[in-house]
């Protein structure tokens, strides 16, 4: 680019006089444009410093003449889009759960707000589309079968209170016995039992252990799970006949429910979650698909 | 005498360390203790058969074994990192490669610190210490000091980063980036960090030369910053001396402000000044033309390693760490700009008149896209660090894509130019085996970069740009998991960039190999004896 002039430069430029294993050095001056910017920087280095909230003190640091503060402006920013939204949110929180549909600028509004906090808080373990994580526990929320009930109000208090958590005194709580661990059936009895449970979901199955199976299914889990092995909602208790399984449908997962038990949490939402994101979520996660 | 005070350390050493392994509390330890071990068991043997041996050192010849050992080390080590490279940006974007078997040593978060290690501290580490000694004989016309001492230098790296290695995939860790080493790695580390001072001031103070070159200022200020660094950021207490596993003297932000004082300083000092101290002397060789400017190395110096050591806290931006420590990091980055690209001025300017060889010579052509991807990436690190652009970039592949073009550019490339430059000349050979695969080399590099580079901008910036997305009503549009499929198609390329790179690293490993192995040597007129140069 520029070759030929500091060749031509470089003729008339002495070298300092040092050689170190054959290496010389020219005097060259340091280019003008290099010296220049450098001192610009400096100068908007000390101007933004005057500017901004800079230098340590014994109390405390300079605030900066033009008094902006990080801390300040991120609260500024939230109380804008509060302020801006301080109308619908309020018309949420009102608004019967049933009739948020009925208002097309309040459902589009629910519909957002719900996704945003789902992505936010939910998407980790229910993942970001709300299908679950399918045999590990992590509930699938786009089909229409629901642990603990999927009506607007079942989720409001699904999501308000969680489950099985220990910080919320009305979190839904149930707590399948550990059949196995704590010795409450034989080994044998647990296989029988498994090949009960796949006999009535319709799968393949040892015939002979599921005969020996049944009653023991009617003397420990009809209780919960029903005769018929329908669930019970009202205790969490999911349906076995159906063919939307929570841990696996194997016969490997289903001896590991009965032998070690499940215990699935959901923290409280309500302690971190205001009222009206609350209701939002419920809303989105009603209209997802499976909602009753 | 000295011989068995040697023999007495190494083998308590060994026993020490054989006991340690009994009763260590947790595996890495156990493992490092072996490995301990063994190495002082090793070393007791070496030092047994030389005893009474007589030493003939010829003074007036430079010490360049240890040279050539750093030569080989360096080359094994940049493969090895560039490999676990490639396989954990494969990883990324395919998480099917943490394979079941290998959870809890080989997934990603075991094998990023090994990646990040093996390239900065084993690969850059050997290159640093290896140029280091032979650029202070040559430009101080003195056989390095201390005897062999050079050669523990040599095997304690080793040794640590064996340690580190098998002890960050066993789980031994103490989660500081950079610095993951767990204390007693650390220990060693300062250990050999010291020797490896004296080494180098020592051969400094026996120099012929009346004034100290430009490049041993810069390794010079590397090694003792680097120490002070170390020591500072290592400050831990062992929750038991069985036990890899310590807990920091200080904590919270205070630690992490210390942390990444360290982190960017190990940039700054390790990977800057350490390799500009590369650069000055390499390039000019490699030209065969003078320094452009005395004056602006002189300027650009002093500058560089007033203004670094501030700009820590620009990796701390909108966190816990107070505001004024924010600006004034943002700001010291800033006017570090033009310090550094002194560096770069004065590698560029020192090749004019010999821009010609840029056709012909393909080792001048790494030097120069090395230097130029210096420039670029301390062009965009200021940049970065300014916090309105830093609340887009940070945490996303933006980064990412910064370091490694700063690191495969600049760190990568001046390294293979060295190594291209000292393999003729340690192993007395008339020239390289291939210039031609030189060129693939540089070619193949150059593309990896260029990929790499690209792809982790666009995917930062997209990534950043969709953290920030809100609608109409200020909610967040997407969830992280969105940004992780988004970013696939970049991971895929970033992944590809990496494997090129890679080829090219053993296309230099063979090259360097044939050239020892099949070249024929050069007449041995004088070689290694050497004549001060005023």
């Amino acid at each position: 680019m520029c070759a030929k002039k500091v060749t031509k430069v470089q003729g008339q430029v002495p070298t300092t006089g040092h050689s170190w294993d054959g290496i010389e050095e020219l005097d060259n001056p340091m280019p003008r444009w290099w010296v220049w910017v450098f001192y610009v920087t400096i100068i908007w280095g000390i101007g933004y410093t005057i500017a901004y909230p800079a230098w340590p003190l014994i109390h405390g640091a300079t605030k900066g003449l033009l008094g902006y503060n990080d801390r300040v402006a991120v609260a500024a920013e939230i109380q804008t889009w509060d302020d801006k939204n301080a109308e619908i949110k309020a018309q949420l929180i009102s608004t019967d759960l049933g009739a948020i549909k009925d208002d097309p600028t309040l459902a589009s509004y629910a519909e957002n707000a719900g996704a945003a906090v789902f992505r936010t808080y939910c998407a980790q373990c229910h993942g970001a589309g709300a299908a679950g994580v399918q045999s590990l526990g992590y509930p699938n929320l786009l089909d229409n079968d629901w642990l603990w009930g999927g009506t607007l109000d079942d989720i409001l208090t699904t999501v308000t209170h969680g489950i099985r958590n220990t910080t919320d005194a009305d979190a839904r709580y149930s707590e399948m016995p550990k059949w196995g661990v704590d010795g409450l059936l034989e080994d044998a009895q647990i296989d029988d039992v498994t090949q009960y449970v796949l006999q009535i979901s319709g799968q393949d199955h040892d015939a002979a252990k599921a005969a020996a199976g049944q009653q023991l299914y009617i003397d420990n889990c009809a209780s919960c799970h029903g005769e018929t092995g329908e669930g019970d909602r009202a205790q969490g208790a999911p349906n076995l006949v159906d063919k939307i399984w929570l841990y696996g449908s194997t016969p490997e997962a289903i001896h590991q429910s009965i032998y070690y038990s499940r215990f699935g949490v959901m923290p409280d939402w309500g302690a971190r979650l205001s009222e009206d994101q609350i209701r939002a979520v419920a809303y989105y996660v009603h209209a997802l698909g499976g909602g009753e | 005498m000295w011989d068995y005070v040697k023999l007495i350390v190494l083998g308590a050493i060994a026993v020490g360390a054989a006991i340690a392994a009994n009763y260590g509390h947790d595996l890495a330890y156990t493992v490092n203790a072996i490995e301990v071990m063994l190495a002082a068991a090793i070393a007791f043997v070496v030092v047994l058969r030389g005893v009474g041996e007589p030493k003939v050192v010829n003074q007036g010849e430079y010490l360049d074994g240890v040279i050539r050992a750093g030569v080989i080390a360096t080359t094994f080590w940049a493969v090895v990192g560039f490999l676990a490279g490639v396989f954990i940006a494969s990883q990324l974007a395919f998480p099917w490669l943490n394979f079941e078997f290998l959870q809890g040593i080989g997934n990603f978060g075991r094998l990023r610190p090994l990646h990040t290690s093996a390239v900065i501290f084993a690969f850059g580490g050997n290159a640093l210490i290896m140029t280091a000694f032979y650029v202070v004989q040559r430009t101080s016309a003195a056989r390095l000091w201390g005897g062999n001492l050079a050669w523990w230098v040599f095997w304690g790296w080793q040794l640590v980063i064996v340690l580190a290695a098998t002890g960050y995939v066993l789980g031994g860790t103490q989660s500081k980036e950079y610095a993951e080493p767990t204390w007693y790695v650390d220990w060693l580390l300062t250990v050999v960090w010291v020797l490896y001072l004296a080494v180098y001031a020592g051969t400094l103070m026996k120099r012929k030369e009346p004034h100290i070159y430009v490049a041993n200022w810069f390794y010079l200020s590397f090694i003792i910053t680097i120490a002070m660094l170390h020591l500072v950021n290592n400050m831990a207490i062992p929750v038991s001396l069985l036990s890899s596993q310590s807990v920091q003297v200080t904590s919270g932000v205070q630690d992490a402000m210390i942390q990444w004082w360290y982190g960017h300083n190990a940039v700054g000092f390790f990977l800057t000044a350490g390799f500009l101290g590369m650069m000055y002397y390499f390039v000019p060789k490699q030209a065969e033309r003078p320094i452009f400017s005395y004056k602006l190395s002189i300027i650009h110096f002093w500058a560089l390693i007033f203004l670094y050591i501030w700009a820590g806290p620009h990796h701390l931006h909108y966190t816990a760490l107070p505001e004024w420590a924010a600006t004034l990091g943002m700001v010291f980055s800033v006017i570090l700009w033009m310090p550094s690209w002194g560096g770069m001025i004065n590698g560029l300017m020192t090749l004019s008149g010999a821009w010609d060889k840029l056709r012909t010579d393909p080792i001048i052509r790494m030097m120069v896209v090395a230097v130029g991807f210096y420039g670029m990436s301390t062009f965009e690190g200021p940049m970065m660090s300014i916090k309105s652009v830093n609340s887009l970039s940070h945490y996303t592949d933006w980064t990412i894509g910064h370091v490694h073009s700063g690191a495969l550019g600049w760190n990568g490339m001046i390294t293979f130019g060295a190594l291209y430059f000292l393999t003729p000349r340690l192993w007395n050979r008339e020239s390289l085996y291939s210039l031609k695969l030189v060129s693939w080399h540089f070619w193949l590099a150059t593309i990896g970069i260029v990929l790499y580079a690209s792809s982790m901008w666009v995917s930062g910036i997209m990534e950043g740009l969709m953290w920030r997305e809100v609608d109409a009503n200020g909610f967040l549009v997407n969830a992280f998991a969105d940004t992780v499929a988004a970013k696939f198609p970049m991971n895929v390329i970033r992944a590809l960039g990496g494997a090129l790179y890679l080829t090219g690293g053993l296309i230099m490993a063979y090259n360097l190999w044939m050239t020892v192995r099949a070249q024929p040597a050069k007449a041995p007129v004088n070689a290694n004896n050497f004549v001060p140069a005023e």
